[in-house]
């Protein structure tokens, strides 16, 4: 409903002002980061649009955790700007964060919590009142299909339906972008593939903005945006078939190689 | 029209999303607390071993007179019970605020940390919740001492518990201090070592300072420097329906001043906090 209007009333009026503009979802403008005399972002700038998947490629230590801990706050901004539909993180951050869900690659959940508590927790975080929380949770876990385990540990979930969890509870404050992080990180063949999709209906049934980092080629669509990151130099942002294609190679793997010079992968999905 | 094309956003949050935060952060480390029994054990016996064991060894060396809040002569195990419920306090301080800072947690802070409320008032609601399993702490050991002959006045039970509050926040917000801007303590050996005990032993907690003072006037202003023997003394006080203003005076500043400190040098990516050229912090 609102992302159909949003997009008529962007292409009808195409000078209606401000309010019609559409704003993306992630904009990160000139990000540089060090650690010490370690530079572990320099110079990136790339945007992730509402209702887009953008695949954030990058091998380990290629800098894409640091971007995570900017955009989230965790770590202050060196350098560069970060906002979320607008909002800038260092300077609104409450309203940024309010529009943002993630999930971190390691694992943040409460063990020896019930799965209903998890997200109850999350919910008062949020400034979700009580009620409101435990209807909504009751509903995000019929939606991930662990609607009869709402009362077990998540010590006793699955790898893949921890992540589903995860998933579940950053959408629980309904926000309209999603980070995730090495999401699939440790699953199986299935498992990886039921996330990737839930994420990926995200997209087209609820508009929301996706920044999904990965080092998995194989979890990239060709409809997807693009963003290869390198030693922390942002090397491609784009459509996936035009970076492929700026880098005058056949696939992803490839382009991906003659990009950042590397010669072996570790990339490759486990089998 | 057009105005659907933006969601609704607002700016600001409302007092009751504050207290539903303060809320959800409370009840999560309860649950946690409760869900962890050796914790709570290994929380237990440590007083209840200085309790039952150094202090009816020291009942007969050391002779206690008679000294406010006290009415009576009193047994060496009712003079350090007030201590050892502030020691229970030092220890769960260190101990959530070490890691909160440094430890496996870091993956709950994140949690924690992303949400939208202020980072300040975040980090308060967790030292907070901090403090509240303390206090069942510190009540779990109350209950044990009084079969223990330790009876205070049945109103004390009731009016230790915003001495118990303050001290707790003090302590927590002590250990969060020490723990995010010194580097070299951020293993518990070494704030055992260097914050623990001497804490615990330059205070009132084992002996009254009068006694102290005899021995060496400099231990005495060093004890009555301490902001730990600050709490000891509110405690103990506010355990006998009593005030101490000098105590409640610098506990209270010490809270403030130590929070502030905590807020300000707490940097979930380790460390003092370093701000870049841009890079403020809410």
């Amino acid at each position: 409903m609102t992302a159909t209007d949003a997009h008529i009333a962007s292409q009808s009026s195409p000078d209606a002002g401000p309010v019609a503009a559409v704003q993306p979802a992630l904009s990160i403008g000139n990000v540089s980061h060090s650690y010490g005399p370690r530079r572990a972002l320099i110079d990136v700038n790339f945007t992730v649009q509402p209702a887009s998947f953008t695949a954030l490629l990058g091998l380990n230590g290629a800098g894409k955790s640091t971007l995570f801990s900017l955009v989230t706050r965790l770590f202050g901004i060196q350098n560069g700007q970060i906002k979320i539909f607008g909002h800038d993180i260092s300077r609104t951050p409450g309203e940024a964060l309010r529009l943002m869900g993630v999930v971190f690659q390691p694992r943040t959940l409460d063990l020896d919590l019930s799965l209903t508590q998890n997200l109850l927790y999350h919910a008062a975080l949020h400034g979700i009142s009580r009620r409101e929380a435990r209807l909504r949770s009751a509903e995000v876990l019929g939606r991930i299909g662990l609607a009869d385990r709402a009362t077990s540990k998540v010590r006793d979930l699955s790898g893949g339906q921890m992540r589903r969890l995860e998933i579940a509870r950053a959408l629980l404050h309904r926000p309209r972008l999603l980070l995730l992080d090495e999401a699939t990180v440790g699953l199986d063949v299935k498992a990886r593939a039921d996330i990737l999709d839930h994420v990926r209906q995200l997209v087209t049934e609820q508009g929301i903005g996706v920044l999904w980092a990965t080092h998995l080629f194989d979890e990239i669509m060709p409809g997807d945006d693009l963003v290869v990151l390198h030693q922390g130099r942002m090397l491609a942002h784009g459509p996936m078939s035009r970076v492929i294609a700026d880098a005058g190679a056949q696939d992803v793997n490839t382009a991906f190689m003659r990009l950042t010079g590397t010669a072996t992968l570790t990339g490759k999905p486990p089998t | 029209m057009s105005s659907t094309t933006v969601t609704p956003e607002r700016s600001g949050f409302s007092v009751s999303e504050y207290i539903v935060c303060l809320n959800g952060i409370v009840w999560r480390e309860a649950l946690r607390f409760l869900h962890q029994r050796e914790r709570f054990v290994s929380a237990l016996v440590r007083p209840l071993v200085w309790l039952f064991i150094f202090a009816a060894g020291f009942r007969q060396v050391l002779g206690i007179s008679i000294i406010p809040p006290y009415e009576t002569y009193i047994l060496y195990e009712v003079y350090i019970a007030p201590g050892l419920m502030a020691m229970i306090q030092l220890f769960n301080g260190m101990q959530s605020s070490l890691s909160m800072v440094y430890d496996r947690e870091m993956g709950n802070m994140r949690t924690l940390l992303v949400s939208p409320l202020p980072r300040g008032y975040l980090l308060f609601c967790k030292l907070l919740a901090g403090t509240a399993v303390s206090l069942l702490q510190v009540y779990a050991f109350l209950l044990i001492a009084w079969f223990w002959d330790i009876t205070p006045p049945t109103i004390g039970y009731l009016t230790v518990l915003p001495a118990l509050v303050l001290s707790g926040l003090m302590l927590g917000a002590l250990g969060m201090l020490i723990s995010a801007s010194i580097k070299q303590l951020e293993n518990f050996a070494g704030v055992m070592n260097f914050v623990i005990f001497p804490m615990f032993f330059a205070s009132s907690a084992l002996y009254p300072l009068w006694r102290v003072q005899e021995g060496s006037p400099m231990l005495y202003y060093v004890c009555q420097c301490n902001p730990f023997t600050h709490a000891v003394e509110l405690i103990r006080f506010a355990l006998y329906g009593k005030m101490n203003w000098v105590s409640l005076a610098v506990v209270g500043g010490c809270t403030v001043v130590f929070m502030i400190g905590a807020i300000l040098a707490y940097d979930p990516s380790r460390g003092l906090v370093r701000r870049g050229p841009g890079g403020g912090e809410a």
